[in-house]
């Protein structure tokens, strides 16, 4: 093909991939149905849709971890048979993955070469991905020391490893699974710069998000994925966030929380130098002084690992810490000696675990099961001193399910077959429905579809219009802004500041969440 | 989603029962390969265990002994701790029967039993209490500490039985016989009144039904109280449970007492119920039979009873080979290794080709 790029001809030209007619079912369910697509050359294609819209399973296909049941596959017009990963980087397709795939105790040169090395002995391959990595850095702003421990890398210098091993497999096409999920708004900027380095460079890039704010920021084309098809193939340029959110989830959507002014009423806890010092004797959180009134919504912002998560669970009576904390007049035993978990919720105090998999859920036990699970002492599930009542648990379950909109509403079915949105939805219907005077929130959204997201929202502030006060922790800067009265910025352990809501901007909290202090910026 | 699994009741009858089926199988290879007909032993097996009520009477005593080991097995399980100590429990609960039995002239046998069901819970109690606290507390594996707890309770009772408890003048290292009053009521004896024959000889005994009862007790305290909950959630995920406020020392303390004493109490057939004194091998390897009844019964106080007696049937037909054949008796450990192999240890061998059957068979549709 000749260098002609204008408009019309690479229309014309062949695709770097193309699917056709991909189909992929799991017993009953069709996660991929008749799916085609065609990825421009030297472009930024997004992949965008729900949880459990197919986009991982396509990849899973591409990337040969699964065999479709029915469609081909080509690259750069010719067809290939992808059985497994080897053959797709035969192919030139590398893949990041949303979880790492690095030994951490490798330094980043011997992860490069690991299972691509040139020969028995190590050094030549060590000193070829060393000249590469040079020469990588300098093109694309791919910094990272060859010679760090990957476990000494912030997770996004980890990412650029991840990149780095593909490019060194000789990928043309990248292929990326929610890469911002991890990381602040500057690293997340960081590697936008990356990938359109790369663009333009002639390699193709594949960005499988859902976030919609990347998808226009970055992105040349986007398809849109709904319920294992493909619904639409965009010029990103053409579209609006409304447009894409509307075909990912069939019908409109609201993309801005509407609430009215919050109403702050007393402080219902206060937290004056509170510490976390983990098992291993690193301190998690160093000095925390928080008030939340009724009535209001706090938002914790900061990049995953920075105290948040021990944040909740100290105050959720899981892990033990020093200082002081009042509820309501009422001193919290901090150290654990006397309280744990279930005394926190005699305290009125509710807790959404950030990962409901880990924590808020057993996923083997059923619906209703998980209802009363952590309120299984509640009076009103017993049937005398000894036994438990299943029958007014089971209808409990029932009417929670009803209220909280959580399908399918059968509670004889286990956690672990309800979709991200309706497990969280069990969830916060256990923690909500019982009108606690605090709630603590981590991640309410992860891993849940917008669908899901718009009422969960809504949850959230119909319980603070009550009058309750309402922990908000979340990575993601969009819900903390939409959701938040009041905005604390957390990094390294400490709050770095508190804003309003309506008097900051995403730029201003991802600096704070950087660690530099908004005097300073 | 659960379309990807298979249909609980496939889960809880086909696959033991195929993984069965090739167990014994392959047992019958082994039999052919030593020169012995398999038809001709099979016969024989059935026959000795299942043919007459001497038979019965033997195999379902020794279905009594699985059925407690078997329970202790599962609630531990239930819990997620691997309780391996069943031997050395049962072991210690043999003691304590025999203590209370020799040293306290009990005027009947059901003031007996009571007192031997306390002693025996109480001693098997302790004795699984105390790699329960290692493991709660110091983070010590429960399998490696209640391992090794069997090996010290073998040592102790050996000293016991031989220096201490042996009566005068005996060369036995066993204790003496308790007394005829306090003998346990036989199957034949209870069957009688409603005009059942039963052989006499056959030791099963009121036990059969206490351990019975004594299922029904642990699913009722598993699926119906909240202790059985939190032991349960604990089991499934320990994040969980810490998240939803049950305390894992208080769990882990609780279900070894409660495992250790049904251990424990299992001593209650296989000394009073049997030779009714204490001998040095009481517990018969029960405690590690309870492991594979209690994986073959997927640790459920249900699925354990066909599990008991189906071992209890290979227990008794395997000895009754041993005397009719030159088939020797370690033929029927093989079996049951054999059995505990696909049915605990393969398991997925099976439940993975059957899985991908169903969902063929359902994409079909």
């Amino acid at each position: 093909m000749s260098a002609d790029t204008t408009g019309e001809r690479r229309a014309a030209a062949v695709p770097a991939i193309e699917l056709r007619g991909i189909s992929k079912s799991f017993g009953p369910v069709q996660a991929n149905k008749d799916i085609g697509i065609r990825v421009t050359k030297g472009t930024i294609h997004g992949i965008i849709g729900e949880n459990g819209a197919g986009k991982s399973t396509l990849m899973s296909i591409l990337y040969g971890f699964y065999a479709a049941d029915a469609g081909e596959i080509l690259i750069d017009g010719k067809k290939v048979e992808i059985t497994d990963s080897l053959a797709a980087i035969r192919a030139g397709i590398g893949m990041v993955f949303q979880h790492f795939k690095l030994v951490e105790n490798f330094t980043v040169l011997e992860n490069v070469i690991l299972g691509a090395e040139d020969s028995a002995l190590l050094r030549p391959s060590l000193s070829r991905a060393r000249r590469l990595l040079r020469d990588l850095a300098r093109e694309y702003e791919l910094q990272v020391d060859p010679d760090a421990l990957i476990e000494e890398l912030s997770v996004g210098h980890q990412q650029r490893v991840e990149i780095l091993k593909a490019l060194y497999r000789e990928a043309s096409i990248l292929i990326l699974d929610e890469p911002t999920g991890v990381l602040t708004p500057a690293e997340a900027d960081h590697l936008f710069r990356i990938l359109r380095g790369l663009r333009d460079e002639g390699k193709t890039i594949i960005l499988i998000t859902h976030k919609l704010r990347e998808i226009m920021e970055v992105t040349d084309e986007v398809s849109v994925m709904r319920r294992g098809e493909m619904v639409a193939t965009l010029q990103t340029a053409n579209t609006t966030p409304a447009e894409l959110a509307e075909l990912m989830v069939g019908r409109k959507v609201l993309l801005r929380v509407e609430k009215a002014p919050a109403n702050p009423g007393p402080v219902v806890l206060q937290a004056r130098g509170l510490r976390v010092v983990d098992r291993f004797g690193v301190e998690r959180l160093r000095g925390i002084d928080l008030d939340i009134r009724a009535g209001e919504i706090l938002g914790i912002a900061g990049v995953a690992g920075n105290g948040q998560s021990e944040l909740l669970e100290v105050l959720a009576g899981m892990i033990p810490g020093e200082g002081m904390v009042t509820m309501k007049d009422h001193t919290l035993d901090l150290g654990l000696r006397r309280d744990d978990a279930h005394t926190r919720r005699s305290n009125s105090i509710a807790h959404v675990h950030e990962n409901r998999h880990r924590c808020g859920l057993v996923l083997n036990f059923m619906a209703w099961e998980n209802i009363a699970f952590g309120y299984h002492h509640a009076p009103e599930y017993q049937k005398n001193a000894l036994l438990m009542d299943n029958a007014a648990i089971l209808k409990d379950a029932r009417g929670k399910m009803e209220r909280f909109d959580v399908r399918p509403p059968n509670p004889m079915l286990t956690a672990e077959s309800f979709s991200g949105g309706n497990q969280q939805k069990l969830v916060l219907a256990r923690e909500m429905e019982r009108n606690p005077d605090l709630l603590l929130v981590g991640q309410p959204t992860r891993g849940v579809d917008i669908g899901a997201i718009e009422f969960i929202h809504q949850q959230l502030i119909a319980l603070r219009d009550q009058g309750k006060a309402i922990l908000l922790v979340s990575v993601e800067l969009d819900e903390i802004l939409s959701l938040s009265d009041r905005i604390a910025v957390m990094f390294d352990g400490r709050i770095m500041g508190e804003r309003m809501p309506d008097q900051t901007d995403a730029r201003e909290l991802g600096l704070l969440m950087a660690g530099v202090r908004g005097s300073a910026a | 989603m659960s379309a990807r699994r298979l249909p609980h009741w496939a889960d809880v009858t086909l696959v033991p029962l195929i993984s069965l089926i090739i167990a014994f199988l392959i047992s019958a290879l082994v039999i052919l390969a030593i020169g012995e007909d398999p038809w001709e032993a099979t016969r024989l097996m059935v026959q000795g265990a299942l043919g007459s009520t001497y038979g019965w009477g033997y195999t379902l005593y020794y279905t009594t002994n699985f059925l407690l080991t078997g329970l202790a097995v599962s609630i531990a399980f239930q819990a997620r701790l691997f309780n391996i100590g069943g031997e050395g429990q049962a072991l210690l609960g043999g003691l304590g029967v025999a203590l209370v039995l020799l040293f306290v002239p009990w005027p009947n046998w059901w003031t007996a039993i009571i007192a031997a069901l306390f002693a025996s819970a109480l001693f098997g109690a302790a004795w699984a209490a105390i790699p329960g606290y290692l493991q709660a507390k110091r983070g010590s594996h429960i399998v490696i500490t209640t391992i090794m707890f069997n090996f010290i309770a073998f040592s102790l009772l050996n000293y016991l039985l031989s220096h201490v408890l042996r009566p005068a003048g005996s060369m036995d290292p066993a204790t003496a016989r308790f007394s005829r009053d306090i003998r346990l009521p036989r199957l034949a004896d209870i069957l009688e009144p409603i005009g059942i024959e039963f052989s006499r000889s056959g030791p099963a005994n009121v036990m059969l039904f206490i351990a019975l009862f004594a299922c029904f007790l642990a699913w009722v305290m598993l699926w119906r109280t909240r202790l059985g909950f939190s032991i349960r959630a604990f089991g499934q995920s320990e994040p969980a449970a810490h998240y939803a406020g049950i305390s894992s020392v208080k769990i882990i303390m609780l279900t070894m007492l409660i495992s250790g004493a049904l251990a424990g109490m299992m001593a209650v057939n296989s000394v009073m119920g049997g030779p009714q004194r204490l001998v040095m091998n009481a517990v018969e390897g029960a405690g590690f039979i309870g492991i594979a009844v209690a994986l073959m019964g997927r640790s459920h106080p249900f699925g354990i009873i066909p599990a008991a007696l189906l071992f209890g049937f290979l227990f008794q037909g395997g000895s009754e080979l041993a005397i009719e054949t030159s088939i020797p008796r370690e033929m029927i450990v093989i079996i049951q290794a054999l059995v505990i192999l696909f049915t605990g240890a393969l398991d997925n061998m099976v439940r993975a080709p059957l899985t991908a059957l169903f969902l063929a068979a359902r994409g079909r549709r």
